[in-house]
């Protein structure tokens, strides 16, 4: 027999037009460890997603390709099947019952119980729990982990790495669990905490059980995997023995995803010198978005971009310095404090901010482009608007409004019917051009996108990214692009900030090597001098 | 440092049970000025124990498995009355009367109770306000059932509980045959004071029911689900099905405190009995000290004594410090309202400051 656990052939995957992962191979051994990296969108998750049979695969049309777990063909079409069948996930967010002990939730729905009578009326939901069987069961598990747990400690007022250890030794309590997917398992533990984690994976995959490990901290990856698998664009761009391979490697074997249609433009090394805002010590408390101490000089008439990996905070910074989320620190912006969690001051001051929840915070659906261009400009700056009786009654001037309207439709080449179409009937595109309009309009100093791009086509991209890079040349208005896509900003910013772990951990020109960008995306940082690599 | 400890402790202690705490205050000055007699406080408070306790009880598992407070048990009521007012018509007396009653009821309890159930199951986190109308909507059922049907598809003999138009049943139906059948079926009194033992043993019961539940897998399943439904349904629970069956459960064990509450009582008000049922029973628990999230069992009885503590004494201590007994009457409907609705406001503050908090974990520092 071989040791063969799982292989995975010719998997694709797409989504509607979308295709996310191109004919992957993978194979795992028994009690082997393997890596898989990749930025965000790089097919990971998807992929992950196949091999459980999460619903969203087969409502979104299935999959091509084969699954064999231990020589046999299979495909799940619920996750139970895959958990039945001797799969086990460990979440990047704990999928624990927060008032429960770590023996409850280790044991959650496959407790020991007890006979009685209404067992025969009521059936086994009536039996009692077999609470000193559960304890056994879960020390037993725990033991194999080789850490300390208290199992009679409610998980909520658990530390983190306490957590993740509980997790995973609900998996592995499991009798036939074989195959572990450890999703970024150390991103919330600190350095000590990863530590015994990584022992403790070793330690498993030491007893037969086959291991994939995915995770962005690098360093980790090379030290506890045997083999390494890199994904970008949905293909493997890297297969190699961890021995044999570096970070350096890896890094630049995951960015560089190709961009299509996008503009070349030639490499232009401007200097700026005036800062025009400078931030200190800036948290912003925004849910899945933390910012936790941001320290960034912004300088008058450069287009800087802040890139990052989703979840790392890149996100909260133009958040919290527009006062949509409560913040603290310290922001100055022409040499004055800028007081935070007030969103009418920044707007005032003339700062714009284009959202990344176009839908949500950036547009009224329901109105027309025209007011949707006109309302922030009415209401900061009084503009399109009618003064009778010494300002008593302000009125709405509507055709100062359309002819700003048709202006801004006709510069950013809006595809609308006439003015007043709802913005809920345009594309994804067309309606992010109407965002970058209304902030226009305020005619700001210093203006926050965040995602230009998102969920809009290829053609609206590069015009979307002209536009901006646009404004910037011809109207010298100071930009901070914040974007997961690292490639579109290397394509117009002058420099890239790079965010991790709510921090900035490196400040790069744009026409650095996109390697030198990925190490900083994984938290390493590439000290220049001497060209050892660390990890923060 | 354990000092400081321990000062923050109590003041966790006070804010966790500031609801029971300022009840125990209002009592302790109201009893002197209401001028009742100890024996006869006690005596009350035994009555209104044996009373209330059971329709208090039955809230206790839909909390639970997360569902909040189940205003929906006045379905159950209702499914109680009409058992009540078919054996009364048969004249089936004392406690065949009483069990025969909750025979009839249990299969329209669960019929309720599963449409409920499977109501809520379509608004989820908003089971509260759901379950609230739906009482509404069946009182309307009822109504039509009680006026119009009974004495017109289904054959009511007895002339005393018809309305005088032929079909219908009465406003008021006397209960003499169960009065306090159950409450004094073991007599037994100290110092002049009667205890009614027969419910207490129901009640001690049920009690130990539920405690038992709790530690079976179906009650360990419902502390999963109603903490977090979506790890819970991805070990493999039966979510949905979890939620119907404690909401079917609350639904026939309200029937049957409906049954009890009105044995004690002894008169059935066929169109207002069962309104009041399920706000005065939510009031009550929360005055003990319950929050939408957590429930146990001496919150039930803490709080239908503070509750009802208040109800015997405002009356009287209204009268003597103003010169009106409305007062009482105005403090009662008002209390049991703003407890709700207080009790409502805090859950989601405290829900709200300790997600914030939980964000704040994460941050480093600035």
């Amino acid at each position: 027999m071989s040791s063969t656990l799982l292989r995975m052939e010719g998997i694709t995957k797409s989504f509607f037009e979308n295709t996310v992962l191109r004919n992957v191979n993978l194979t795992l051994e028994r009690g082997e460890i393997l890596g898989l990296v990749g930025e965000n969108g790089a097919g990971k998750s998807t992929l992950m997603n196949i091999l459980f049979g999460l619903p969203v695969i087969f409502e979104t049309g299935g999959f091509e390709g084969k699954i064999y777990l231990e020589g046999q063909e299979v495909c799940f079409t619920s996750p139970l099947q895959a958990l039945d069948a001797g799969i086990g996930m460990v979440h990047q967010e704990f999928s624990l019952i927060p008032g429960f002990t770590a023996v409850e939730n280790i044991v959650l729905n496959r407790e020991s119980t007890l006979y009685n009578f209404l067992v025969e009326i009521f059936g086994e939901r009536l039996a009692t729990l077999d609470y000193p069987k559960m304890k056994d069961r879960a020390i037993r598990a725990i033991k194999r982990l080789e850490v300390s747990i208290d199992p009679e400690m409610i998980i909520s007022e658990m530390p983190v790495g306490h957590k993740q250890f509980t997790e995973i030794a609900r998996e592995i309590e499991k009798e036939n669990t074989r195959l572990l997917v450890l999703d970024e398992p150390t991103a919330v533990l600190t350095e000590s905490e990863a530590e015994i984690l990584l022992e403790a994976v070793k330690r498993l995959a030491s007893q037969g059980i086959g291991i994939i490990f995915i995770s962005h901290r690098l360093q980790e990856v090379l030290e506890v995997s045997n083999r390494i698998v890199v994904l970008r664009d949905g293909e493997i761009t890297l297969e190699k023995k961890a021995s044999e391979t570096n970070i350096r490697e890896i890094a630049s074997a995951m960015v560089g995803r190709r961009i299509e249609g996008l503009t070349t433009r030639a490499a232009q090394e401007r200097v700026f010198s005036t800062p025009t805002m400078t931030i200190e010590h800036l948290w912003v408390d925004m849910p899945g978005e933390t910012v936790r101490d941001v320290n960034l000089t912004i300088y008058k008439g450069e287009i800087l971009g802040i890139g990052g990996l989703a979840g790392q905070g890149k996100l909260g910074i133009a958040n919290g310095i527009m006062g949509l989320y409560p913040a603290g620190g310290k922001v100055t912006f022409e040499g004055q404090p800028l007081p935070l969690n007030d969103p009418t001051i920044p707007l005032k001051k003339g700062i714009g901010f284009v959202s990344e929840d176009r839908r949500g915070v950036g547009l009224i659906l329901d109105e027309g482009i025209a007011l949707n261009i006109a309302f922030t400009a009415m209401q900061i700056h009084e503009l399109y608007i009618k003064k009778f009786l010494g300002g008593v009654v302000k009125w709405r001037d509507d055709r100062a409004i359309m002819k700003a309207a048709r202006e801004y439709i006709n510069m950013l080449a809006i595809k609308c019917l006439h003015e007043n179409q709802k913005v809920r009937e345009l594309s994804g595109g067309n309606q992010q051009k109407v965002c970058l309009a209304r902030a226009f309009a305020l005619n700001p100093k210093l203006l926050f996108v965040s995602e230009p791009t998102r969920g809009i086509d290829v053609g609206a991209k590069s015009l979307v990214l002209d536009m901006i890079y646009k404004r910037n040349r011809e109207q010298g208005t100071t930009i901070v692009v914040t974007s997961s896509e690292l490639e579109e900003m290397r394509a117009i910013c002058d420099r890239i900030a790079i965010v991790h772990e709510g921090k900035i951990a490196g400040i790069l020109p744009a026409s650095t090597d996109s390697s030198e960008f990925g190490l900083l995306l994984m938290g390493a940082k590439p000290t220049v001098e001497e060209g050892v690599i660390s990890v923060g | 440092m354990k000092k400081r400890e321990a000062a923050f402790n109590l003041k966790r202690f006070l804010m966790a049970n500031i609801v029971p705490i300022i009840f125990i205050l209002l009592s302790i000055f109201a009893i002197p000025i209401s001028q009742f007699s100890a024996s006869y406080l006690i005596q009350e408070m035994l009555i209104r124990l044996a009373r209330n306790s059971f329709l208090v009880l039955s809230l206790l598992i839909p909390i639970i498995a997360g569902m909040g407070l189940n205003f929906g048990m006045v379905l159950g009521a209702m499914a109680g009355q009409i058992g009540l007012i078919l054996v009364s018509d048969w004249k089936v007396i004392g406690l065949p009367g009483m069990a025969l009653a909750a025979i009839i009821s249990t299969p329209l309890a669960i019929a309720l109770g599963w449409m409920c159930g499977a109501i809520l199951n379509k608004a989820k986190g908003r089971e509260m306000v759901t379950s609230y109308i739906l009482g509404f909507f069946v009182n309307g059922l009822y109504q039509l059932v009680v006026l119009y049907l009974f004495g017109y598809l289904v054959p009511i003999r007895s002339p005393e509980l018809v309305l005088s138009r032929g079909y219908g049943i009465r406003n008021a139906v006397n209960l003499l045959g169960i009065r306090n059948c159950l409450d004094y079926c073991i007599p037994l009194t100290i110092h002049g004071i009667k205890i009614p033992l027969g419910t207490f043993i129901v009640i001690a019961v049920f009690s130990f029911f539920i405690i038992w539940f709790r530690r079976t897998k179906l009650g360990q399943d419902m502390r999963a689900v109603g903490q977090d439904m979506e790890v819970a349904r991805s070990a493999g629970i039966p979510v949905e099905r979890t939620r119907l069956i404690s909401i079917l459960i609350s639904t026939v064990l309200a029937a049957y405190g409906q049954i009890i509450f009105l044995q004690n009582i002894g008169t059935l008000n066929t169109y207002n009995s069962h309104e009041q049922a399920g706000m005065f029973a939510i009031a009550a628990l929360l005055v003990g000290g319950a929050s939408v999230a957590k429930a146990t069992l001496p919150n039930v009885f803490v709080g239908v004594i503070l509750f009802h503590l208040m109800f015997v004494v405002s009356p009287m201590a209204g009268k003597y410090l103003i010169g009106q007994a409305q007062l009482g009457e105005y403090f009662r409907v008002f209390v049991s309202y703003g407890v709700v609705a207080v009790a409502l406001v805090i859950y989601e503050w405290r829900r709200a400051r300790e997600r914030a908090y939980a964000r704040r974990m994460f941050r480093g520092e600035a």
